[in-house]
């Protein structure tokens, strides 16, 4: 039996380095691309860096408003699968995702969505051989918590802002 | 000459004091917190300070000895106490910037840090429970480590106010 | 064909006519220049040429430039540079900082920008995937550095989501920004970026000021532009960051304890304007500073695994609030211990308040010293500042250098950086130049980096500064004319980070270079061919010198008359620069680069480097 995995998120841990982000695109595009990267780091004030990437909700909103179904699930880690042969860039599956998570491809505008990398994600890998352990497996099944993590990245650096900085973090993100 | 020293990252500190039991088994056979060579502090909840000797480079301790029972490993750079010699007059504790050496809580001789000779056994059973609050490094001897031989309140007062602002110059009188 | 690495091509704004236009090179120039320090020197002379020495840098004409080089967020430690005519030295200054905007104007296509002209109200540039444009910066004109930050970051954000809403979320842009300094033409103030890092050496931020340009703004969606042999690079990246990673003393500390120990250990610490360089206050050692301040320990900048850097934060207090980095050593010192300051939280009060003023944290801080060790001295009185100024008071030094910022009283003279004030404050005062001279710690107008050379214990000594294109940088030293190549002068014009450069092996760095680029580059085609024209090149520009200002060969490749006073404390006290070692290591150095005696090149060096352009101008200095 293939054992769970999630990608557990620690933004208090992320040094902002972004090898993630040049991971994801080495392995999924050839190259270093970070806007193509299907995890992004976001920073709106520097020191709250926010790795944003899909937490595969029990619910899977964006798969049911995608209007071509193009959007599927994997059997084995539940990742979400795109079609990019069906996929129209209409957009749908980022309204429906509560942290508008995914985006269109820079290059083809088809949705992009991580797909946990067939079960050993690369940007765990790098972010581990870093020591920051922002971004760990674990092996934990569906659940309803995971949905919860998919927030506004900018909702998560305000919390980040004051856990860091006071009532002054309330002044860094307008 | 290169040689290894535990990194102290306050902040990981969970409080579990796994090391004190570590440390006590090691040296004593069994669990003795107050004899571990690693004690750490709570001058407040949340607010954890794991104290032990940081290897100076001038060796007040060693200097102050008066009859001569403390020297150096030339290997690890620890203090090593002669416990023989030792006659637990606390010279070497209040010649420590950080007051780190006490007296053994049965035989009264100083105890002191030894690096486990090389192989901590505080540093592994924190990396094993992931907080990596100590750390072993490979490093030359340097100036730096004393600045660690700290009262363990001051560094608790400082790691307060970092966790709770103002609120922090409150919790420890 | 673009050679790997770059875009290909780069902006080109004229300020004044609110015109943009696209630049292309020749695959030779890149390759001679590279890019960053290189490539700007070179574009300079094109856009300048023989009339250098009449050209004001601050006057609209002067081209403020901002490039970015081939290695530049592919190699770890994404960095932008910046340069121009420098207002303080008058040659030019390759000037780097670490920010996301550089990569970010790669992803958008270009290798960087490049501006003349002066527009006529405030405007910052911003740069996407689908172009660039000038944009109003009114009602950011006169904001400290954070709040510039934290205003553009939402506008632009909200802007690029208004444009293309369906795509996604908009990440944040990278930028670089002037504050208040750079906008009143603080002739040493800085191009800041990520609210503490700064392109601090040369002055570029009073280059930006003078234009009314307050920021240049980056977001693009593009990779990063590809290389000469991917599968190669991809390899050469991991093992990179292996190396990275296993700097432990680095990634723990930063610079962010040396603030003690270049003071206790190497005594080569600046204290009260250099008067002293050893002390040994334990108050101010690192874990002062990290247990009660690092509120982020492990923070990168893009694509690198040192996370040198950590945030401070000062949570109560009267300065609560302040935001900045550990502070770096520079500023530990010049913030710190150069005003007789050794107090951590003090500290990092006067780096955060450097930093939103926008000022350099070493160059305006050696100015402000310099002040008040000419009120010690007698020299400037409580009336010139306003108040009575005190070595070790936090206060003072706050209000000096916002009264340099804002160039009110006294200010209005030390904005001029601490080589124009010496000469203005002896005309002031009725005195002869070389009375105020003497306490003036720059080589050639910048101001030295906290690094001394008397004790000869620290990295740098009796040629470092004295020799050097760059002044008193303290991150592009002199050492030996051959060996200083591959340091500051290849990093800076790869445009990546010192401190991810040394700390792994220098020919998988020059191999990382090569799969980039497909250059047939070495480190010894760096240390013989190219980076001796760079170098070159700047030492061209540095002693044509002009309008107002000219270097006199040999006399001025000195140390400052401070440099030769005995240490008066410490274990080296008694001990001072060699000058003897100074007048024949100097001779070395000219002959190694091939200038002759006075340090001018000779015609068949520039005819050897490609650099006969050169040679009707520097005829005229022979």
């Amino acid at each position: 039996m293939v054992k769970p995995i999630w990608i557990a998120r620690d933004p208090s841990a992320c040094s902002g380095c972004r090898r993630c982000e040049l991971a994801c695109s080495m392995h999924h595009e050839g190259w270093m691309w970070p806007e193509a990267s299907r995890i992004r780091v976001f920073m709106p004030f520097p020191g709250l860096e926010v790795p944003h990437l899909c937490t595969q909700c029990m619910d899977y909103p964006c798969v049911k408003a995608c209007p071509v179904d193009a959007l599927s699930t994997d059997s084995i880690y539940g990742a979400v699968i795109v079609d990019r042969e069906k996929c129209t860039g209409c957009g749908d599956c980022i309204k429906a995702c509560p942290g508008s998570v995914p985006f269109l491809h820079p290059g083809d505008n088809k949705a992009t969505i991580c797909d946990l990398c067939g079960g050993e994600p690369e940007c765990v890998e790098v972010c581990t051989e870093a020591g920051y352990d922002a971004l760990t497996i674990v092996n934990e099944g569906p659940n309803i918590n995971r949905k919860l993590y998919s927030r506004d990245p900018i909702d998560v650096a305000r919390d980040l802002a004051v856990k860091m900085f006071g009532e002054k973090g309330e002044e860094v993100i307008e | 000459m290169s040689s290894i020293w535990i990194v102290r990252d306050y902040e990981n500190c969970s409080g579990c004091r796994r090391c004190e039991l570590a440390c006590s088994i090691h040296h004593e056979g069994w669990m003795w917190p107050e004899a571990s060579r690693i004690r750490v502090f709570m001058p407040f909840p949340g607010v954890e300070v794991p104290h032990l000797c940081a290897q100076c480079d001038d060796y007040p301790c060693v200097e102050s000895c008066p009859v001569d029972a403390l020297s150096v490993d030339s290997g690890t750079t620890a203090v090593i106490v002669d416990e023989e010699a030792c006659i637990g007059c606390g010279a070497c504790a209040k010649a420590c910037p950080g007051t780190v050496p006490h007296l053994h809580p049965r035989n009264r001789k100083a105890v002191i840090c030894d690096l486990c000779g090389g192989d901590p056994e505080c540093v592994k059973v924190c990396r094993e429970a992931g907080y990596n609050a100590l750390r072993l490094v490979h490093e030359e001897m340097n100036g730096h480590r004393k600045l660690f031989a700290r009262n363990p309140v001051d560094v608790a007062k400082d790691l307060a106010v970092k966790l709770f602002g103002e609120k922090g110059e409150e919790v420890i009188a | 064909m673009t050679p790997g690495g770059y875009a290909g091509k780069w902006l080109d704004v004229d300020l004044t006519k609110d015109k943009i236009k696209e630049v292309e090179y020749s695959d030779k120039v890149l390759e001679q220049y590279f890019g960053g320090r290189g490539l700007a020197a070179k574009v300079l002379w094109d856009k300048v040429g023989e009339k250098y020495p009449e050209l004001d840098p601050l006057d609209p004409k002067s081209p403020f430039m901002v490039f970015t080089g081939p290695m530049t967020g592919i190699y770890p430690g994404s960095r932008i540079c910046v340069s121009g005519k420098s207002p303080v030295s008058m040659g030019t200054v390759g000037s780097t900082a670490a920010t996301e905007f550089a990569n970010e104007i790669k992803e958008a296509g270009y290798d960087g920008v490049t501006f003349t002209g002066k527009a006529d109200k405030p405007v910052y540039l911003l740069i996407t995937d689908d172009g660039a444009e000038l944009r109003d910066a009114d009602h950011l004109w006169g904001l400290d550095g954070e709040k510039t930050l934290i205003k553009l970051n939402k506008e632009v954000t909200a802007e690029l989501t208004k444009r293309k809403p369906n795509v996604g979320l908009w990440k944040d842009p990278g930028m670089i920004y002037i504050g208040p300094a750079g906008e009143n033409m603080v002739r040493n103030a800085a191009v800041i970026a990520k609210i503490c890092h700064a392109c601090g050496y040369g002055g570029y931020g009073s280059l930006m000021g003078s234009k009314n340009l307050k920021a240049v703004v980056a977001k693009g969606r593009g990779s990063l532009p590809k290389v000469d042999a991917p599968e190669a690079a991809k390899l050469l990246w991991r093992r990179t960051h292996q190396h990275l990673i296993g700097r432990t003393g680095m990634r723990r500390q930063g610079t962010g304890y040396a603030g003690y120990s270049v003071g206790a250990e190497t005594s080569s610490e600046p204290i009260r304007n250099w008067q002293e360089e050893w002390h040994d206050e334990k108050s101010y050692g690192g874990p002062m500073f990290e247990h009660r301040f690092w509120v982020k320990k492990k923070w990168a900048d893009f694509n690198c695994t040192t996370n040198c850097m950590k945030i401070s934060y000062i949570k109560t207090g009267k300065w609560k609030g302040d935001i900045t980095d550990m502070p770096d050593y520079e500023l530990q010192a010049y913030c710190g211990t150069n005003f007789g300051i050794f107090d951590p939280e003090a500290n990092i009060h006067l780096s955060a308040l450097a930093d939103k003023l926008g000022h350099s944290g070493i160059n305006g801080p050696n100015t402000a010293g310099y002040a008040v060790e000419l009120h010690q001295r007698g020299i400037l009185k409580d009336s010139d500042f306003g108040f009575k100024p005190k070595w070790g008071d936090p206060d003072t030094f706050d209000r000096i250098m916002r009264m340099m910022a804002n160039r009110e009283k006294i200010g209005e003279i030390l904005a001029e950086g601490t080589y124009r004030a010496a000469l203005k404050i002896a005309e002031m005062k009725g005195l002869k130049p070389e009375e105020l001279l003497k306490y003036a710690v720059h080589v050639k107008g910048i101001e030295i980096g906290a690094h001394g050379t008397r004790s000869d214990a620290d990295y740098t000594h009796d040629i470092s500064y004295a020799a050097s294109v760059q002044g008193g940088d303290h991150t592009s030293v002199a050492v030996d004319g051959y060996n200083d190549m591959s340091g500051a002068v290849f990093t800076d014009s790869a445009v990546f980070c010192n401190f991810t450069y040394y700390g792994v092996p220098q020919s998988l760095v020059f191999d990382f270079a090569k799969a980039i680029t497909g250059f047939p580059i070495t480190l010894h085609s760096w240390r013989s061919e190219t980076g001796p024209r760079i170098v070159t090149l700047q030492k061209a520009f540095l002693m044509m010198g002009g309008p107002d200002l000219e270097w006199e060969p040999v006399k001025d490749d000195d140390n400052p008359p401070r440099f030769y006073e005995p240490l008066p404390s410490g274990p080296y006290k008694g001990k001072t620069t060699d000058k003897k070692l100074v007048d024949t290591k100097l001779q070395a150095y000219f002959e190694t680069l091939g200038w002759d005696e006075r340090g001018i090149p000779t015609k068949e060096t520039l005819k050897k480097l490609d650099l006969g352009f050169l040679e009707k101008s520097m005829s005229k200095l022979r």
